[in-house]
């Protein structure tokens, strides 16, 4: 862990304002941050703490929604009663994720901003263009079986590993941020997180300084909830595929996890009605490695599954 | 130091009162344990101040050399004191096991291999220091891959890598039925909580390490070899240990670098492997690939029985002895063993629990199972018929001292419901789930190792018991405790038990099954001698006694085991020493393991459902901890069956997934219902605690049943472990 200097932020502008420089980064849970500090994946020359902004608070919206407060924690998020009640696939999700005491801890804009698990951005030995730009990618041609299938570049074949963003992906969730000039945006969660292209880098629109402040749900759709994680163990292990579905009256939204850079939702597949068919739009384009190949497959038959379960 | 010799077997003595031991009593160390008072390596301070801090600088590389190492810009980093590198290392002695000696030349032999090391005054500054080290490497290409180097394996320089009897090629030849399988299992990593940790500090030449060993004796032997300097310098303690599964067994870099990294600072220094560090830097399982062939009369008696297996490890080093288990565990004539070993560029493989057996047994009753398919016979039956009473390569003039395997097989088969099972794959449905149950035999070697200890009697009549014996959570200190409390006719709470100081007489330690039979032998044999000590203090001469409620009674009489301590107390020294009863007598811990497994039809994961094995291991000291370690033993055999599996990367040569969110061990939601049934034994060919070892058997053929009851789930056979979900997807309907 490299030196760095902290700064307990009292109000979401000032915190913007505070890591308007490039070698800060915003604080909270710490639960994927202090990791990569202490392999110095992550070497911040200044931390904001956020946790005392205040944004810890699930209220009602106008519109019949929710606006999720940056700093709930995802324990809290996931036993919070209109969510379990109106939005069962967000706390499903949340439920499949980490273990309790991390739940504990992780908060709602954190684990947005999570970065990937893949092996060869945690070690500093090995070539990662996420980690440092232009040093190559080594996942590629390496140990890839649980890395991504869609929307991959030459660059870069990491997957985002959160839950939760996928199951706010089939609710339309919007993300509100605050920018180190006080000026406030909301932007759609579809557009929120980016593919690697040539730049995995930036794993995110956000702006430098750029704080998120809250996450609104839209109102509720109805329909069965369904999020189903599958993966190498019962806990504790980030997804290989995963599948979040709300299915309503005229109402088919999927998203999925464990394929790509973002959760990956594809809604021109969502009119489809045979599971093979959305399958095969889902995953229109799809580039594999020989590891990861079985995604494909296990993709078509996680949903199938899912499916089955929600129209019963 | 009194020996005991142990070479005819035992008679009637007073652990077979059974009054303490073999009753379920609680850890005594577990108070201590739960409230954060039993010091780990890290956790002394007495006696300890003004302490710095290591950090180790493991190679980026897995093979090549060091062109130049640049270590100014670490030095100047704040609290550094300094940084060591093969520079300006000490000269050390000779290559002794595992990793030492360190930081010994520019050439790199394995990813992760220690080229610096970092002192500084806070654990931070050395671990920031540490990134600071700048070198540069040409690197070399390796040797990564078994299934290529298997081509280039030998023939090791090993005791016996080969064994053949009868005429095996002939045999199998004519064989009516026959199976030729080959199965494969990745490289495995201990994964014990602890991390390899140590403190060192040294007064004038006088060296004292607090470190996390199995094996006290070795540890000496091995730090003062490196570090040149007489035995009787080094202090080593080891008191309480978090885990070893054989990680432990040699000291590692850890020690070394806390020992030189202290000389050189001249402050007390405390070194612990970063958990990403330990799978490459330190030990694991080694990879192996193993053919099976079996040949069989038509009823199923085997006639011919082969076991080849390739394992690869760095130069000068180990095999991984997979085929031992079938020199011994089923009948046949004609039989063969061969292990080759093919030299390899990855980390040091060496012993992790059951070494040889874990894996070799993955392989065996696997194949065994697709034999039973083959022969349309039941897998339990398949084992019975073809159970021996004798080492079925040496004969009938070998028995086995005590063998229970068939009764294991057929209590495990009426408790679990055996019969229940569909021996046609891919019938069963509940839900989504396939649900199959499988069976593996367990076998694991019973080895022995003379052990001592010291028993002193203190002015009170309470006991002390002192010996070098590690608990490396195994529940040594609560075994030993019984053995004396037995022994000496006292309560529990009249027993204190204090461990792993080199300062106390040598023992068995930790490892191999070995500790807990050896180790309370050696308590026996202190007592036996302690007993002697009180009842001619007590003028009873050689009569008969028994020791009871805190006094010794003979002829008549009794005398208050307080009042004979005096004031000075009654020490006595003893020593198991066990003769040739092991080669005389096949010895081994023998089980059954049912499983029951779901496997969803979907997605192909694996779920286990219910777990049972029934194990007859000799005496079962305690069956509170003797469960404990099978639980952890099925446990850890549930992951080699489905997840464990250190990922090779062949272009870099190194093992990708090294911390404990990537190599996957079983959570507790992957366990739901495991149970444990002991098989009454006493095994008077063991020792006089006629006790076996039972802290790997759990592990032994658990995987296979695993992998058997997937097989009768889904009708999928896979024979590269783990058993992933990616594995079974692509044959699932």
């Amino acid at each position: 862990m490299r030196p760095f200097t902290y700064q307990r932020a009292a109000t979401p502008a000032e915190a913007a304002a505070a890591a308007r420089t490039s070698g800060a980064r915003f604080i909270a849970g710490g639960t994927n941050l202090l990791d990569l500090m202490k392999q110095q994946v992550e070497t911040p020359s200044h931390l904001v703490d956020v946790n005392h902004l205040g944004l810890d608070r699930i209220e009602p919206t106008s519109e019949g929604g929710l606006r999720i407060g940056a700093l709930v924690r995802n324990t809290d998020l996931a036993a919070d009663q209109r969510v379990r009640r109106d939005y069962g696939v967000l706390s499903r999700a949340l439920l499949a994720g980490a273990s309790s005491q991390l739940r504990n801890k992780a908060t709602t804009g954190g684990n947005l901003l999570q970065r990937t698990r893949c092996p060869y951005f945690y070690d500093t030995s090995m070539p990662c263009n996420k980690r440092k730009p232009g040093s190559g990618c080594a996942a590629i041609g390496g140990f890839s079986r649980n890395l991504a299938i869609m929307g991959v570049s030459e660059a870069c074949i990491a997957t985002h590993p959160s839950d939760m963003a996928v199951a706010m992906r089939t609710l339309d969730a919007v993300v509100e941020t605050i920018d180190p000039a006080g000026a406030t945006r909301s932007i759609p969660i579809a557009e929120f997180h980016r593919l690697p292209g040539n730049t995995p880098q930036l794993e995110t629109n956000l702006k430098v300084g750029e704080l998120i402040t809250a996450v609104v749900l839209p109102k509720p759709l109805g329909g069965k909830h369904l999020y189903r994680k599958v993966r190498d163990r019962s806990s504790y292990a980030f997804a290989n595929v995963s599948v979040a579905a709300v299915v309503a009256d005229g109402i088919q939204r999927l998203a999925f996890g464990g394929l790509a850079h973002q959760p990956w939702r594809v809604e021109r597949a969502e009119r489809e009605t045979r599971p093979e068919a959305i399958a095969e739009a889902v995953l229109a384009g799809a580039r594999t490695t020989k590891q990861n190949a079985y995604k494909l497959r296990l993709t078509q038959r996680t949903l199938t599954s899912v499916l089955q379960e929600a129209r019963a | 130091m009194t020996d005991y010799h142990f070479d005819t077997p035992a008679g009637p003595n007073p652990i077979d009162q059974q009054k303490i031991i073999g009753h379920p009593h609680d850890r005594i160390d577990g108070p201590r344990k739960v409230s954060g008072q039993a010091p780990y390596a890290q956790d002394y301070r007495d006696g300890i101040s003004n302490i710095a801090y290591g950090f180790i600088v493991g190679a980026g590389i897995a093979t090549g050399r060091i062109d130049r190492i640049d270590t100014r810009e670490a030095e100047a980093a704040p609290g550094v004191l300094l940084v060591m590198t093969h520079l300006n290392a000490p000269k050390q002695g000779p290559h002794q096991h595992d990793l030492a000696p360190q930081l010994t030349g520019p050439e790199i032999h394995f990813y992760d291999e220690a080229v610096a090391l970092v002192i500084a005054d806070t654990f931070e500054q050395a671990r920031d220091a540490a990134k600071l080290v700048r070198i540069s490497y040409t690197p070399k290409k390796g040797r990564f891959d078994l299934a290529q180097e298997r081509l280039n394996a030998v023939k090791p320089d090993e005791d016996e890598p080969d064994t053949s009897t009868g005429d095996f090629a002939q045999g199998f030849a004519a064989a009516p039925v026959q199976l030729d399988v080959t199965y494969t299992t990745p490289d495995q990593s201990h994964m014990m909580m602890e991390p390899h940790a140590t403190i060192a500090k040294w007064e004038g030449d006088r060296l004292t390490l607090w470190t996390s060993n199995q094996m006290v004796h070795w540890a000496i032997r091995d730090v003062a070899g490196t570090l040149m300097i007489p035995e009787e310098n080094v202090r080593v303690l080891s008191a309480f240990v978090g885990g070893g599964f054989g990680a432990k067994l040699w000291i590692q870099s850890d020690a070394v670098l806390a020992a030189l990294g202290a000389r050189a600072a001249g402050r007390p220094v405390k070194l612990a492997l970063a958990r990403p560090q330990i799978m490459n830097n330190a030990t694991h399982r080694p990879a192996t690939i193993q053919r099976i062939r079996i040949g069989t009369d038509p009823q199923g008696r085997i006639l011919a029985i082969g076991h080849e297996v390739w394992s690869g490890n760095q130069p000068g080093r180990k095999i991984e002895n997979a085929a031992q288990q079938t020199r011994l565990l089923y009948a046949g004539k004609d039989r063969m063993t061969s292990h080759r070993l093919a030299v390899m560029d990855l980390p040091v493989g060496n012993s992790m629990r059951a070494p040889g057996e874990a894996v070799g047994l993955l392989a065996l009753e696997a194949a065994m199972d697709e034999l039973a398919e083959k022969l349309n016979m039941d897998p339990v039956e398949l084992r019975i018929i073809n159970d021996v009473q004798f080492d079925p390569e040496k004969g009938p003039s070998r028995p086995f001292s005590t063998r229970k395997l068939v009764e294991c097989l057929r209590h495990g088969a009426r408790e679990f419901g055996w019969s229940k099972r569909n021996p046609k794959p891919g019938q069963v449905r509940d839900g989504n789930w396939l649900v199959g149950m499988g069976v593996g035999s367990a076998i694991r070697n019973n080895l022995s190792k003379n052990s001592g200890a010291r028993v002193t009697l203190r002015p009170h009549g309470s006991v002390l018991i002192e010996t070098q014996m590690t608990d490396i959570g195994t529940g040594s200190y609560t075994i030993l405790a019984q053995t004396a409390a037995e022994m000496l006719g006292l309560p529990m709470d009249r027993v204190e038990v204090r461990l792993g100081d080199s300062r106390f007489p040598e023992s068995a330690g930790s490892g191999g099954s070995w500790g807990a039979n050896s180790s309370t032998a050696g308590v026996f044999a202190a007592c036996e001698q302690l007993r002697q000590q009180i009842a001619q203090k007590a003028g009873f001469g050689g009569a008969e006694l028994t020791f009871r409620g805190g006094q010794v009674h003979a002829q008549g009489r009794s005398v208050s085991l307080a009042s004979l301590a005096g004031k000075n107390g009654i020490a006595a020294d003893g020593t198991i020493v066990f003769g040739d009863l092991e080669k005389r007598y096949a010895q081994a811990s023998f089980g059954a393991h049912f499983c029951e497994v779901g496997v969803d039809r979907y997605t192909g994961e694996t779920r286990i459902r219910r777990l049972l094995s029934v194990a007859a291991a000799g005496r079962i000291l305690n069956p509170k901890t003797a469960r404990n370690q099978c639980l952890g033993g099925m446990t850890m055999g549930v992951g080699a069956a489905l997840m464990e599996e250190c990922v090779v990367d062949t272009r870099f040569g190194y093992f990708v997934n090294h911390d404990l969110a990537e190599y996957h061990v079983p959570v507790h939601a992957d366990i739901p219902d495991l149970e444990v049934i002991f098989l009454e034994e006493l095994d008077d060919k063991s020792s006089p605690m006629k006790a076996k070892g039972v802290g790997e058997l759990g592990i032994c053929g658990v995987g296979a049943a695993v992998a058997n009851a997937i097989y009768n789930a889904t009708g999928v056979r896979v024979r590269d472990y783990p058993l992933t979900m990616d594995k079974l997807l692509e044959r699932l309907a």
